[in-house]
């Protein structure tokens, strides 16, 4: 401490002491020495890293890349670079896989998914010279683009995406590892589905028979509303999932509806479009803000979904009702827990025939805290056992695993994955996220399944 | 309408004291739900098990040799003094079965003393079972050796050190390439899955496993050495398997030196004690929020709110224990105007005049090292008027005031006595 400042102390100790009570009355008013923080200004998260390094030992990349530096340089190092100016991102950036391990890992509360997609914004939209995967990243973080294109004709896209000397051509030319099986398109699209089925008014009927059967007569039906956040895979690809969502719910007396809606934006965020899941995320938060207005809950079964919405929204974007948005968004399976009395639903519940599972809980469920919810709920239903298959990354991360050269980098993060699951009594897995379900399925050959189909099978 | 999660004994905060307290109560059958804000930083620890290091208000004293004989000494409001010798035993006896084999010291009560990475050496009621061939204590000729692109572990300043302490054992120093050419700042993790994989290296040109190559490295170091220290690298999975190779091809006993954050010792520790909450039958939330707010009724709390990105998810149960550590672990909170604990705003004693709260020396007696909220002889806290700030509400760990646990080196055992004690009541009272 120098003595200009020994010496202000002491001043102001005196005057503390002498005058306490008119400064209890007047309170004290902080100096900002930093000045007023700006919308991208991530000092305070910099700031923060005491290197203590949890972050790279948690880092699933860096264990198997001895060429990626690691979360501690691409986030707190990276900013503090990235103040001296004429300093670039570094390309290492784009082989971050935005799991966000180290988000949840790191004991200081540095925001990593703020910076990492903040630096990775930067270096795609400022810097990234174009190249051929630089236009199927592009690609790849549209993915509601191509599967709206390909739901057109879904017997055709699923027949070409799965021919061989197309997935060759895939290969050489866009550089989409020719190992990995595309998903299905659906024949019919979830909304197509909902919109048959009659949309809300059929839903509203259904709860109303469901609370009536139910006994819940004094329930106010304005309580049981739910906005469903199908996102784009169940609604183009795992249909089943968003049907089970709907018949659950329904049986519990809940009202649904299925506002207008684009990408969550976590492909695009991973890609660093940032600029593209801006855009999204208008129309989302417009639309899923009527909802909330009209007094409905957002709830969304898919976990990079819900996160999206709940962190990454209000992380990066400055949109009216975002943080409105992510204060009543909520994993399907969460909401359940708590506004209904799931527990006794389904203690001693059958499951009938559906099978044992391992189930891996996605990083980014874990990031929300809900990593451990459906092995404990499941756990009393007679008939199946869920088994956790502990906490390491699927490796797949979204878009990540469906380029080229970051395909074997995939595929070892998830063997672990794979051994646990190999090791489990199941020969069927299960998890949230539609990504990790895809590896999941590449690596062992497993059917996977949502918990939101074992829920469907065992209270409907 | 919201409905809570709801349980018989909720515990807040996933550290030492939070495990312990779900375990306890867990183990006499209770229906538990342990909830912490973020992952436990248990794998930042350095892995040992103290109880008490030093006297308290002593800092020129040696260590302590036997902590059970010093707590009759404590003052009445430390935490020791509060549950008892025997509160203190129980807990530890709870916390060996739990760890097995897998940790020594409970063979007396006597503190062990173990040298850790930077040469200090620390009195520790118990100790990883990889450590204790280390001991201070023991005169036999030891051998540190350290790895050439391994921060935090500098083996020729720990054996100076050492040697400068006077320990009776001869100390000799060595650095030796790690056999697979790692990265320059390759994490701890990184070596531990490499020891545990053992996979196939060329050295030289001959292919060997990386766990011989290693071994083969250090081989022209060990001379007379009969022990020989590592950094607390020796795997994640397979430690015991890993020391009795490398004992075997050195034929000289194997420790592992405790090092900083993160700690492969930490994370062992924190990987048995969830195995171990887990087969108890409690149920474990991490990484979900904070809890920010409350409900009571008449001085009984009956629901809690966790806040998920600004959802109010609520929580009940019939008792509540805080184990959310002290002013570092966000159990306990300060700003200009006081200083309080955050989510049930219990009391915290401590002076008017904040620069009351401080020593001008670095490592004076600061009062602050000792805030927290006072409790009962049951563990619950305590308003300023000595009652009880609510009836099914108890308080285990650093969140406790009355003790100085980085001077007097008693985290562990303060967060297992306690903790014990808190869970025991609370499942007795569910």
């Amino acid at each position: 401490m120098s003595d200009t400042q020994r010496g202000d102390t002491a001043t102001d100790r005196t005057k503390t002491d002498a005058d306490a009570e008119s400064v209890d009355e007047e309170g004290y008013e902080p100096r900002d020495v930093f000045g007023t923080t700006t919308e991208m200004d991530l000092r305070a998260g910099a700031d923060n890293c005491t290197k203590v390094g949890t972050c790279d030992a948690e880092c699933p990349v860096a264990e198997v890349n001895d060429d990626f530096p690691g979360p501690q340089f691409q986030g707190p190092e990276q900013w503090r670079l990235s103040k001296k100016g004429e300093v670039e991102i570094d390309d290492s950036i784009t082989e971050c896989s935005n799991c966000l391990q180290c988000d949840s890992g790191c004991p200081s509360g540095v925001p990593f998914s703020e910076m990492h997609n903040t630096a990775r914004a930067k270096y795609v939209l400022e810097q990234q010279p174009l190249s051929i995967k630089k236009i199927r990243n592009r690609i790849l973080a549209n993915y509601r683009t191509s599967a709206w294109l390909a739901s057109k004709l879904p017997r055709t896209a699923n027949f070409f995406m799965n021919n061989g000397a197309v997935r060759w051509l895939m290969e050489k030319t866009m550089k989409i590892p020719s190992e990995r099986e595309f998903p299905e398109f659906a024949t019919q699209t979830f909304r197509e589905w909902w919109r048959e089925r009659g949309g809300e008014a059929t839903s509203k009927q259904r709860a109303q028979e469901a609370r009536a059967r139910r006994g819940e007569t004094d329930v106010d039906p304005e309580d049981k509303r739910v906005a469903y956040f199908h996102g784009c895979y169940s609604n183009f690809n795992t249909t089943e999932v968003a049907k089970a969502m709907v018949r659950v719910y329904e049986s519990l007396g809940y009202e649904i509806t299925v506002p207008k809606q684009k990408c969550s934006g976590t492909p695009m965020f991973a890609n660093g479009r940032v600029d593209d899941a801006r855009r999204h995320a208008k129309v989302n938060v417009e639309h899923l803000g009527d909802a909330i207005e009209a007094g409905y809950d957002v709830i969304a079964t898919c976990s990079s979904c819900s996160l999206a919405l709940r962190q990454e929204y209000p992380d990066l974007f400055d949109l009216e009702g975002i943080d409105e948005l992510a204060a009543h968004t909520y994993d399907a399976m969460e909401y359940l827990r708590i506004h209904e009395d799931l527990e006794s639903e389904l203690a001693g519940a059958e499951a009938g025939d559906f099978p044992d599972v391992a189930y891996h809980a996605p990083c980014h469920s874990r990031n929300q805290g809900l990593g451990r919810q459906a092995v404990e709920l499941f756990e009393d239903v007679e008939g199946v056992t869920v088994t956790d298959v502990g906490d390491s990354c699927s490796g797949i991360s979204g878009t990540y695993g469906w380029k080229e050269e970051k395909y074997e980098t995939s595929m070892e993060i998830g063997a672990e994955m794979f051994e646990h699951m190999a090791e489990a009594d199941a020969e069927h897995g299960m998890t949230e996220c539609p990504t990790c379900s895809m590896q999941m399925e590449h690596g062992t050959g497993y059917d996977i399944h949502h918990p939101m189909q074992l829920l469907e099978r065992v209270l409907t | 309408m919201a409905v809570a999660i709801d349980a018989e004994v909720l515990v807040i905060g996933g550290g030492i004291a939070g495990l312990s307290t779900a375990l306890s109560a867990a183990r006499t059958g209770a229906d538990v739900r342990l909830v912490s804000e973020a992952e436990t930083t248990l794998h930042h620890a350095s892995g040992l098990l103290d109880v008490l290091g030093y006297p308290p208000n002593a800092a020129d004293d040696g260590p302590v040799v036997d902590p059970f004989d010093a707590i009759p000494d404590l003052p009445d409001t430390h935490p020791y003094a509060i549950v008892g010798e025997q509160g203190l035993r129980d807990g530890l006896a709870m916390i060996d079965e739990v760890l097995g084999e897998a940790y020594h010291g409970d063979h007396t009560d006597a503190n062990a003393l173990v040298p850790t990475h930077g040469g200090t050496v620390k009195p520790t009621a118990r100790y990883p079972a990889s450590v204790a061939a280390g001991l201070a204590s023991d005169d036999r000729e030891l051998l540190l050796v350290d790895f050439e692109r391994l921060t935090g572990f500098d083996a020729g300043v720990a054996a100076e050190h050492l040697e400068a302490a006077g320990i009776p054992a001869e100390t000799n120093a060595a650095t030796v390439e790690f056999p697979i050419v790692v990265r320059d700042d390759a994490k701890v993790t990184r070596y531990a899955h490499l020891l545990d994989e053992n996979p196939t290296v060329t050295v030289n040109g001959r292919e060997q496993r990386v766990r011989t190559a290693l071994a083969d490295a250090i081989e022209p170091h060990v001379g007379d050495a009969e022990r020989v220290g590592l950094p607390a690298v020796l795997g994640v999975d397979r430690p015991a398997e890993i020391r009795a190779e490398l004992r075997d091809r050195l034929d000289a006993a194997i420790f592992e030196v405790p090092m900083g954050p993160p700690s492969i010792l930490g994370g062992r520790l924190e990987d048995r004690l969830y195995a171990a909450l887990d087969d108890a039958g409690a149920e474990i939330e991490s990484g979900g929020g904070p809890i920010v707010d409350f409900d009571a009724d008449g001085g009984t709390i009956s629901e809690i709110y966790m806040d998920r990105s600004g959802s109010r998810i609520p929580y009940a149960a019939e008792q509540y224990v805080l184990a959310t550590g002290d002013v570092a672990g966000g159990g306990i909170d300060s700003d200009r105007a006081g200083v309080a604990e955050p989510i049930f705003g219990c009391d915290v004693p401590h002076p008017d005049d904040r620069y009351e709260w401080f020593e001008s020396e670095a490592f004076g007696e600061h009062r602050f090292a000792q805030f927290g909220v006072s409790v009962d002889e049951t563990l619950r806290p305590m308003g300023e008027g000595g009652n009880p700030e609510f009836s099914n509400l108890r308080a285990a760990g650093a969140v406790i005031g009355g003790y100085d646990y980085p001077a007097e080196k008693s985290a562990s055992g303060v967060s297992i006595a306690t903790g014990y004690a808190a869970g025991r009541r609370a499942a007795r009272e569910a």
